[in-house]
């Protein structure tokens, strides 16, 4: 694998999360339990698509073979995505969707603090801009965390047991091959397992205010980001995501 | 071939700039925000720097469209619109002028501080946060104690 191969790669992984996270978040649009909440949501999927369209820009630049983002989100099939199985998981209840956003935002805001550095300059402003907008999501995933997890016995119970679905995919952010290897190397991202010990501390702050409990299981589910297993949930993703470039092929307007 | 000598002024095409309306919030122009990162001819080719708010702003893609068709209404053909990310757009890039302007349309300007320093209808500081995020990608949802009017904070990034 050259270098620009392992960076092509690296590049979809950051952008097929937004991508898939982003379209996920958005199918809150008009259902969430409140207004507030409907808009934040919202405008939470909608930062996730804009990192989405410069993550997948820049893979298709690298890639080198005039692919767009569009392109890339619209045109390949899920064999082809690099995002976590975390964020292909359906939404479940507001609070799953809310203590999966926690989990991501975690792990996303100390992965693109070090980004910010990166030996790719491409990389680092993409970071940069992305950081920004992260640590606000950050901020009011975990606020609500904590308020639904310290909230009343059934918000509690709501929340241990969306905790306790999604804690298996976790172990998926810290997993490394030979595209990061290749890109630890070239400096330009951090050993996924080298976040975990920030991203311990963070989440372990966060759920013992919230008054939950960290399941104790090292047991993870992986696929996602090396696009050997995804989910069944992917392809039923795509087909809404997608349902326009299929029904119609190179339309556009 | 005087074509060079007719190019108007940087300075004067910045003032054409400072007269084109967010489409989000009309009361401030794109050189208010602090969007606007550079005017420099290329040639006969005008390059215009634009860097987004948030990466996701629906807007973006009006502002550029707006920008075309001020600098094409002053007699500019050539144009070349670049988005540069780098450095990340920050509110401290707003003007001065944008600021009041703000205030004075009924939405409290950015503060360091992370929250709006009073109501920007009865300028009481007895306010209270609604929800982080609001109207746009840029503005959270407070509401005024005293009046209890709601209103739009830029957010501070």
């Amino acid at each position: 694998m050259t270098r620009d191969e392992a960076l092509a790669q690296f590049l979809l992984r950051m952008g097929d999360n937004t991508l898939i996270l982003g379209h996920r978040v958005s199918e809150w649009c008009g259902h969430a339990p409140v207004l507030e909440e409907d808009i934040a949501l919202a405008n939470t999927a909608l930062d996730l698509i804009g990192q989405t369209q410069m993550w997948l820009g820049l893979a298709g630049e690298v890639q080198g073979m005039g692919k767009s983002a569009d392109d890339l989100a619209f045109l390949r099939d899920v064999w082809d995505f690099r995002n976590l199985l975390l964020v292909e998981v359906p939404n479940g209840d507001f609070g799953r969707t809310l203590m999966r956003q926690c989990l991501f935002d975690a792990w996303h805001s100390i992965q693109l603090g070090h980004l910010m550095t990166s030996s790719d300059e491409r990389v680092a402003a993409i970071a940069a801009k992305a950081s920004k907008e992260v640590a606000y999501h950050l901020e009011r995933s975990a606020d609500t965390v904590v308020g639904l997890g310290d909230g009343t016995e059934e918000s509690h119970r709501r929340m241990q047991e969306a905790l306790d679905y999604l804690w298996p995919y976790v172990g998926e952010m810290f997993q490394s091959d030979e595209v990061d290897a290749e890109m630890v190397k070239a400096g330009i991202a951090p050993d996924p397992a080298s976040l975990r010990a920030d991203f311990d501390a963070l989440i372990t702050r966060i759920m013992g205010e919230a008054t939950l409990t960290i399941p104790d299981s090292a047991f993870g589910h992986k696929g996602g980001r090396t696009g050997k297993m995804h989910t069944e949930h992917l392809g039923h993703l795509l087909t809404q995501m997608q349902w326009l470039q299929r029904a119609y092929p190179g339309a556009k307007w | 071939m005087s074509q060079t000598t007719d190019k108007p002024s940087v300075e004067q095409i910045w003032d054409w700039l400072d007269a084109v309306p967010d489409p989000e919030i009309p009361v401030i122009s794109l050189v208010d925000l602090g969007i606007i990162r550079g005017v420099a001819w290329e040639g006969d080719t005008l390059e215009v720097a634009v860097t987004p708010t948030y990466s996701g702003c629906p807007a973006t893609s009006v502002i550029n469209m707006d920008i075309e068709t001020a600098l094409r209404d002053h007699g500019i053909e050539n144009i070349r619109l670049k988005t540069q990310i780098a450095p990340p757009w920050t509110t401290d890039w707003m003007s001065e002028k944008g600021r009041a302007k703000l205030e004075d349309y009924g939405i409290a300007p950015p503060q360091p501080a992370g929250g709006p320093e009073k109501c920007p209808h009865c300028g009481s500081k007895n306010v209270t946060l609604v929800s982080q995020f609001g109207s746009t990608p840029c503005k959270a949802h407070w509401r005024c104690q005293d009046c209890l009017e709601p209103f739009d904070y830029f957010k501070c990034i």
